[in-house]
């Protein structure tokens, strides 16, 4: 395969700012401005007080939500993979979840918890966690029975077998299951906070968008979108790394 | 004069049946002399794997008991280590940590447990690939990580399940040459799954053949094979190899017809 004949990827980014800077240019569209000055005025907006507490806020309940997506996550994805009679229960309701728009339950969740980071928080949570209970129960479930069989041969009690076989054994579905849920926990902090309206990058938005403050919203939009695309990396990325055992499982 | 040599492992009555209604084995009863290595032979599907996972304390038996130095068997136990027949080596660990893994799950410090590791790794003839991982090996190599895994923790029991027939039959000769070689200066009581007639009359004086699904004991051939100063191919050319050889196939060609 010639090495000149594919044009490197950053090509079709630049051409897609032109494409934007010139629409905006145009004035085709008020929503549209040009993406130099959404540069110009998300780098203002960056360094202000407000942006930086909207981000503390929205990264912690990140954080949270996605923290406890990974332990209940993991937990009920391994007693879904070891234990029989809790697949057959919770196999049906996981697989729903999975797939539902979730976002459609936040102003429930409103409603019942009240409006503030609690909210968001549980979004985030109930977003990520059925995806990764999913990978987590192929994970463990097709953790290789016989490495299990070779550990117990040598002497490994029950919790060795665990945290020395079978999370090994499963990382690399742990961590895809990570990956597409942060993408998710992403999209549920977002949705909490635009539906809450008055905390994080949602209050942001509500802002900018009835101010008609388009450069600045543009330029949180591509800060929120960075900012998953980083995490998505990042897991995707520790998932490069244990690919090289998860081909020779 | 008769030397008794006792009997380290007691098979008695063991039947095996599993969930799904399959009889593997049937009134299994034998015994294993202690410093030998015993090859256990039968046409696929026979139980011998059955029999020595039981003997392993991998599998509970339906029926019977196993003693081993005169104790019951209820699990694994520190005495017994296990060759398996797909290697089971951990992918994202090293050589070295592979080997070390027995030693590590009985809480071995580490220091300790590499200086036995690498040991055992310069035996089986894998010196310099402490390092390397196991997909970066070939089939051969990683039952030889395997064999030093299982001579890392010191049992006095070896368990080997067809532990040559993943590599090709070049490999597979050299191994067996190997294996008697490693076993000679050592006082190991070795268990050995094979199907292959050749393998166990190789190998061993002492041939358990099993006979298909029920397994259970068919015979035991004990050939006397002059062994010592004597190279591979003289011993695959010995009058009573040959002999043996022919004798066990014509039992277990009764059972294939």
């Amino acid at each position: 395969m010639s090495r000149h004949a594919r044009p490197p990827t950053a090509l079709s980014l630049v051409a897609w700012c032109l494409v934007w800077e010139l629409i905006g240019r145009a004035g085709l569209s008020t929503i549209i401005p040009p993406i130099s000055r959404v540069l110009t005025a998300g780098m203002s907006i960056v360094a202000t007080e407000k942006f930086v507490a909207a981000v503390v806020v929205s990264l912690r309940s990140f954080g949270l939500g996605m923290a406890l997506a990974l332990v209940v996550g993991v937990l009920v994805g391994t007693l879904m993979a070891r234990v029989e009679g809790v697949a057959r229960i919770l196999g049906v309701w996981v697989n729903v979840f999975s797939s539902a728009p979730v976002s459609a339950l936040v102003p429930i969740l409103m409603a019942v918890i009240g409006i503030g980071e609690t909210t968001v928080v549980v979004a985030v949570f109930l977003f990520a966690v059925f995806v990764i209970v999913l990978d987590v129960e192929v994970g463990v479930r097709q953790a290789d029975r016989s490495l299990v069989e070779m550990a117990r041969a040598f002497g490994a009690r029950p919790h060795q077998v665990y945290t020395k076989v079978l999370f090994l054994s499963a990382l690399p579905e742990l961590l895809a299951g990570v990956r597409l849920g942060a993408i998710r926990g992403v999209k549920g902090v977002v949705i909490g906070q635009l539906l809450v309206a008055i905390i994080g990058v949602g209050e942001l938005f509500e802002l900018y968008a009835q101010h008609y403050l388009m450069e600045e919203f543009w330029a949180l939009v591509l800060v929120v979108f960075a900012f998953a695309f980083a995490v998505s990396e990042a897991v995707a990325y520790l998932e490069r790394r244990v690919e090289y055992y998860a081909r020779a499982r | 004069m008769t030397v008794t040599i006792e009997a380290i492992v007691e098979v008695r009555e063991i039947g095996m049946t599993y969930d799904t209604g399959v009889e593997a084995l049937r009134d299994v009863t034998l015994t294993f002399p202690r410093g030998c290595l015993s090859t256990v032979l039968g046409p696929s599907g026979c139980g011998k794997t059955t029999l020595l996972k039981i003997i392993g304390g991998l599998i509970r038996p339906s029926t019977g008991e196993v003693r081993v130095a005169g104790r019951r068997v209820d699990g694994p136990g520190p005495e017994r280590a296990f060759v398996f027949q797909d290697f089971a080596l951990l992918p994202w660990a090293n050589v070295l940590r592979n080997v070390a893994f027995g030693l590590e799950l009985r809480g071995v410090p580490r220091d300790q447990r590499h200086t036995v590791a690498r040991r055992s790794i310069a035996e089986v003839g894998l010196l310099g690939f402490e390092a390397s991982y196991p997909h970066q090996l070939s089939g051969g190599m990683r039952q030889r990580v395997g064999l030093a895994r299982a001579l890392a923790v010191d049992a006095e029991i070896i368990l080997m399940d067809e532990p040559f027939s993943s590599v090709d039959e070049q490999t597979r000769r050299k191994f067996q040459e190997d294996l008697l070689l490693l076993l000679r200066d050592r006082q190991k009581t070795v268990l050995f799954v094979t199907h292959s007639i050749e393998e166990a009359v190789y190998l061993s004086d002492r041939i358990v053949l099993l006979s298909p699904r029920p397994g259970s004991v068919a015979r035991i051939i004990q050939p006397s094979i002059e062994r010592a100063r004597r190279s591979p191919d003289e011993i695959r050319r010995d009058k009573n190899y040959l002999d043996a050889v022919d004798e066990i196939w014509q039992i277990l060609k009764r059972y294939v017809a």
